[in-house]
């Protein structure tokens, strides 16, 4: 990648690859929701009308709309935990690790604190649980820059660790008298604020906020340049002086630490509680969403929109036909099968 | 007593771990061929579920093994057919193969959730059956645990001794030179996949077939990361990797001694050490250069146009 006119070539291009994505995106999706359709129809229920639940209860009302955009605000920012790394050449699978570390941490936040004002505690659980996350990336970051061992595999690995020292801290000594399983509600002020009538929480808000930053820095800062001089040829960013060692570290920790937010909003925002083993691969569908769309914030945006239409979906099905909720992932994962079968006509760095 | 506690413990122990080391042996020749299977956990609860429903409905639960070894290799194919032949991204693939088995299995064991079915016939261990009945309780495994072990050296009598191996390694190294030596690397991968599935999914099946004997979901509580850990831990081989099974499980039954014996360690501390573990030995190796880890792991071979 030649590097003088990558920058002006790279900004037509994510037009075009969007553009050209969009439309190859929707005909997979047809193709995937006829193939999971046939596994409806299979187990016995009619698929016509598990479709027209599924979209008239997600898409169809204001209640169903915003449940979407619930489940994808946590989406949007472990996606983002992906996408920054990315951008260097770094691969980080250990969003669900980091969104768990950064749930505890601002818990932590919230328990210790719980007398303090809505306007002191909740920043400073957000600041917890960024470095929640930050620390749990800053291993792998500093084992990578150190040449000692990939990133992908230790964030991986840490990846189960941290809901076992969730585990271990609400088992241990955070749970309510109640339950062993979870801690006390938090107290209002450790609550994000909602939009009246809607589960929506400023999480969601603080997301966009955070994909719109994401998008100015890497256009308009050094800071940007030299990420993606150091993601088109490390080497050759090294040799002009760009600080690569510091800069793996740095944004390994920054990826983490949207993670961590990521989990503050979870605890925070939408349930109000930690509880043991309460992300489901959250992380891990962060992952998938920034790889889907390439690290382009627009299209994690969508991306994320169109996985919480699906997930929300199955969530409504299972109210109203006798589907288990996690078959749901079959849909979900027949539409990743899809794109990601047919993905390759676009230019991609390999792996590892 | 105690004695009787720590061969309780010992006995459970080989029970979980034979279905880790299954599962482990079946990464090794995945990533041998250079081919990261991130969705093993989905893998493990697919052929899970379909061992517990074949054994459930027929009764008979050497056909329900088998159906799981079959559930394995297939769903495995779709995880070949995504990464060789379409060429895309492992991690990510893998990945959404989890989610795939998530759904799958929940479809399929929904109908046998709280059923308790009928599972593999225990075998005293020959020459033991003498000992008081309290003692032979705890020495009675099935046949894949006495297996295991064997399926191990056969694995690594494969990888390393086979024309076979030979080819899986060569492409897992670099698909090229493979290629250029008169290999099919798309062809071989397959193989890797489907015989890396099918042990997968022998795994699933002692893990339900003969230790649980009953269904639930998510019920393979992230063991299909454990045997990836696994897999490092043991240098991509499938003789360290019965040792690595046996000190990983040796540490849930040390857990179990420990509480039984009124020590108070939590057992999610624990549970970590694995992962711990296999990090620390990894910063060992990184320093010294010596990282046998199959050279093309996770890259897409292109072909050769």
């Amino acid at each position: 990648m030649s590097t003088s006119s990558a920058s002006s070539r790279r900004s037509s291009a994510s037009v075009q690859i969007l553009s050209g994505a969009v439309g190859r995106y929707v005909s997979m999706l047809v193709l995937a929701l006829v193939i999971f359709g046939i596994i409806i129809w299979i187990s016995g229920r009619n698929p016509i009308v598990s479709y027209r639940e599924l979209f008239g209860s997600t898409l169809g009302s204001w209640r169903g709309f915003s449940e979407v955009l619930v489940a994808m605000t946590p989406m949007l920012l472990t996606a983002l935990a992906v996408a920054i790394p990315s951008r260097i050449g770094l691969i980080n699978v250990g969003g669900e690790g980091q969104l768990y570390m950064g749930a505890a941490a601002a818990t932590w936040g919230a328990l210790t604190f719980s007398e303090a004002p809505a306007w002191i505690l909740l920043p400073l659980m957000a600041a917890l649980g960024m470095l929640g996350g930050a620390l749990w990336a800053l291993v792998p970051g500093l084992l990578r820059a150190t040449g000692l061992v990939n990133e992908t595999i230790t964030t991986l690995l840490l990846n189960a660790v941290a809901p076992l020292l969730v585990a271990f801290l609400v088992f241990g000594s955070w749970h309510s008298p109640m339950d062993t399983n979870r801690t006390p509600t938090f107290v209002e002020a450790a609550r994000l604020p909602t939009l009246p009538g809607t589960r929506i929480d400023l999480g969601l808000l603080i997301g966009i906020l955070l994909l719109a930053a994401f998008w100015l820095f890497m256009r308009y800062t050094r800071w940007g340049l030299e990420m993606r001089a150091i993601g088109g040829n490390p080497e050759a960013a090294q040799r002009n002086g760009v600080p690569v060692k510091i800069y793996i570290v740095a944004v390994l920790c920054v990826g983490g630490a949207i993670a961590g937010m990521a989990g503050m909003s979870q605890v925070s925002g939408y349930y109000g509680v930690l509880l043991t083993g309460f992300s489901r691969g959250i992380g891990f569908l962060g992952f998938l969403i920034s790889w889907l769309s390439f690290g382009n914030p627009v299209g994690i945006f969508l991306t994320s929109f169109m996985v919480a239409v699906i997930i929300t979906g199955g969530s409504m099905l299972q109210l109203t036909t006798a589907l288990p909720y996690a078959v749901i992932n079959i849909l979900l994962a027949m539409a990743l099968f899809v794109v990601l079968a047919g993905i390759n006509i676009f230019p991609r760095r390999s792996t590892g | 007593m105690t004695g009787l506690a720590i061969l309780g413990v010992l006995s459970s122990a080989l029970f979980s771990g034979a279905s880790l080391l299954y599962a482990t042996l079946g990464e090794t020749i995945n990533q041998r061929a250079g081919i990261v299977n991130l969705g093993l956990e989905g893998v493990l609860l697919i052929s899970g579920a379909t061992g517990i429903a074949v054994t459930s409905l027929t009764g008979n639960p050497y056909l329900g093994i088998l159906a799981a070894v079959i559930a394995g290799g297939l769903t495995n194919i779709i995880l070949a057919f995504l990464v060789v032949t379409r060429r895309g991204n492992q991690l990510a693939s893998g990945l959404a193969l989890m989610f795939f088995g998530f759904g799958v299995s929940a479809l399929i064991g929904r109908a046998f959730v709280g059923l308790k079915i009928n599972g593999l016939p225990r075998i005293v261990v020959p020459g033991l059956s003498n000992l008081p009945t309290r003692y032979v309780s705890l020495l009675q495994f099935d046949i894949l645990i006495y297996l295991a072990i064997p399926v191990a050296v056969f694995v690594w009598w494969l990888l390393f001794r086979t024309r076979w191996g030979l080819g899986v390694r060569a492409v897992g190294e670099n698909s090229d030179t493979a290629f250029a030596s008169g290999r099919n690397p798309h062809w071989i991968k397959y193989q890797a996949l489907i015989a890396g599935g099918m042990l997968a999914g022998l795994g699933a099946a002692h893990l339900t077939i003969a230790y649980t004997l009953n269904w639930s979901e998510f019920m393979t509580g992230g063991r299909g990361f454990i045997a990836i850990a696994l897999v490092i831990f043991s240098k991509w081989n499938p003789i360290r990797a019965i040792a690595g099974a046996l000190l990983f499980s040796g540490a849930v039954a040390f857990q179990l001694l420990l509480q039984a014996s009124g020590v108070n360690v939590s057992p999610f501390l624990l549970d970590t050490l694995p992962y711990l573990l296999t990090i620390l030995v990894l910063m060992l190796w990184g320093g010294s250069r010596k990282y046998a880890a199959p050279a093309s792991l996770g890259r897409v071979y292109m072909g050769t146009e």
